[in-house]
């Protein structure tokens, strides 16, 4: 299994998006006064400074908006995995999330910008927070 | 031109010749460069009242820890850190000071150590957790050079760029960096493999770190540091050399949006007001520093500041000469850059201190007779968190 660095918290702007990950949703935001779509998670609309926001679980569809594939790092918990993906997922939702992109065998070749992919809360060796990547559909 | 302002001049520059120093402190750089910079100015350490510092130097403390180091009692401090680009918001401020009277002898100063220290800046991976945004994203291992990496990747999927169009920044760039000494010896001591020439194959050919981008076209990792006078116009008339005038600024930030556009920089905001203030077009400059931490961020700011169109700059950096000894009208990174000369992690100081040299005539890769330079930093991560810091220079 990987072993991926686990969040930190508490943390309070975070803390309900990791709580949403351990019960299996990916949560983002929507501000009650002006629509907003929020996210990364805070306790504030980032158009219009409203603190009335409302919590919401994504369907976890998406896009590859952009992506690229490590091949060096020195972090300790990826030093080992051979090249792996980051990339940035617009969901149908609105909102436009780091991660990664699994499933592939070679991902220096299979991940296309506009790809379609779902989420998955990837389980991981230690920690008790699972991590939301994505695999193409 | 007749209201192009006249306010503030550079007048003192020193960079630090080496970029493996195991015989200084980061500190002990600042310090010296800065009597270095007054030296070539003709000025005084007792002249010095303002102070502009990024928290550099290895846990200096910003511009309260420097004066105490310094020995000096500014009356103005400022301690803007916002990434590689911070040496281009403090010229932008100590212009705004000097121009409001409350200054009259400013002090830029830069010192790192991290070669010596061999600190993996691109390679180390994500911050911590622990806050809003590290929660979120040092799960995933993404590394300094992979979220560049993702700038590129969507570039050439938006307008056709290709490798081999970004390789040309850093075969000119490394043209310009051999015929500086300071830059060959940088090159040698840090181990380069092959302190020479470079050809597109050279680039392509070299390991790729995060697709797209090969190892030819990241910066490397140095020491280095450099200290920049500006002084006001009464004290740049009596200064040993010709004043280098700062006559435009801009500042600018961006950052992850929904639904944003990742191959647009803060600098399509800086430089519109840069621009704007100096009363010049891109057209009409000579000289562009732009930050090179890797090949796409200066195709990128080439765009934003208005050499080129957005998604042109594959086409201008392959086919427009951009290397001093070519036709082309725009001449970049003339030091070497941070691909080939140096970059201890925030090289902003060094676009400002090849721009004043290139004004005054000093260069090891001069553009003879070159009027108007551009000095754009980017700071923080192109992809995601950054700042865009444009200035305009003139020549007396």
């Amino acid at each position: 299994m990987p072993n991926r660095p686990q969040p930190d918290l508490p943390e309070h702007d975070t803390a309900a998006f990791w709580e949403g990950v351990k019960a299996g949703e990916l949560r983002y935001q929507t501000c009650n006064d002006c629509k907003e779509v929020v996210f990364t998670p805070r306790a504030h609309c980032t158009a219009c400074g409203s603190g009335k926001l409302t919590t919401k679980a994504a369907k976890g569809t998406g896009t590859v908006y952009t992506y690229s594939v490590v091949r060096q790092s020195r972090h300790p918990n990826f030093a080992d995995l051979g090249a792996y993906s980051v990339a940035y997922v617009d969901l149908d939702e609105g909102f436009r999330m780091l991660s990664s992109i699994v499933g592939v065998n070679d991902p220096t070749t299979e991940i296309k910008i506009g790809m379609p992919v779902k989420v998955e809360f990837e389980k991981q060796d230690t920690g008790d927070y699972p991590i939301p990547v994505f695999r193409p559909v | 031109m007749a209201n192009q302002r006249r306010d503030a001049a550079i007048v003192g520059i020193y960079e630090w010749p080496k970029r493996v120093d195991p015989s200084v402190s980061a500190m002990q750089m600042k310090a010296a460069s800065i009597k270095a910079a007054l030296d070539d100015a003709g000025l005084k350490w007792s002249d010095v009242d303002a102070i502009y510092d990024a928290g550099d130097g290895d846990g200096g403390g910003g511009g309260l820890g420097l004066a105490a180091y310094l020995g000096l009692k500014p009356t103005v401090i400022d301690t803007t850190q916002v990434g590689g680009s911070s040496y281009e918001f403090h010229a932008a401020h100590a212009l705004r000071d000097i121009a409001a009277g409350k200054a009259k002898v400013a002090v830029l100063s830069y010192g790192s150590k991290s070669a010596t220290r061999r600190v993996p800046i691109g390679t180390g991976g994500g911050a911590g957790g622990g806050t809003w945004s590290g929660n979120m994203e040092s799960p995933y291992g993404t590394t300094l050079i992979a979220n560049y990496a993702m700038v590129a990747n969507r570039h050439m999927h938006d307008y056709g760029t290709t490798s081999e169009q970004l390789a040309h920044i850093s075969v000119a760039t490394r043209h310009h960096a051999m015929r500086n000494p300071e830059a060959v010896q940088a090159m040698t001591d840090l181990q380069f493999v092959g302190v020479n020439e470079i050809t597109i194959d050279d680039v392509m050919s070299s390991r790729v770190i995060a697709d797209p981008l090969h190892l030819l076209e990241c910066c490397m990792v140095s020491d280095g540091g450099g200290a920049v006078i500006i002084a006001s116009a009464d004290v740049a008339r009596n200064t040993k050399k010709k004043p280098v005038w700062i006559i435009g600024s801009g500042e600018a930030t961006k950052y992850r949006e929904n639904g944003s556009d990742i191959t647009t920089s803060a600098g399509a905001q800086s430089a519109p007001l840069a621009f704007g203030e100096a009363q010049v077009s891109p057209s009409e400059i000579d000289i562009a520093m732009i930050y090179d931490s890797f090949t796409i961020t200066v195709a990128v700011c080439l765009e934003d500041l208005g050499f080129c169109k957005k998604g042109e700059a594959g086409p201008f950096v392959s086919t427009s000469g951009i290397a001093f000894d070519e036709p082309g009208k725009l001449t970049l990174n003339t030091d070497g850059g941070g691909l080939s000369s140096n970059h201890p992690g925030m090289r902003g100081i060094f676009l400002l201190l090849e721009a004043a040299r290139q004004l005054r005539g000093e260069s090891t890769s001069q553009v003879p007779g070159a009027k108007l330079a551009v000095s754009h930093g980017n700071g923080g991560l192109l992809g995601g968190t950054h700042t865009g810091g444009t200035v305009i220079l003139a020549a007396d």
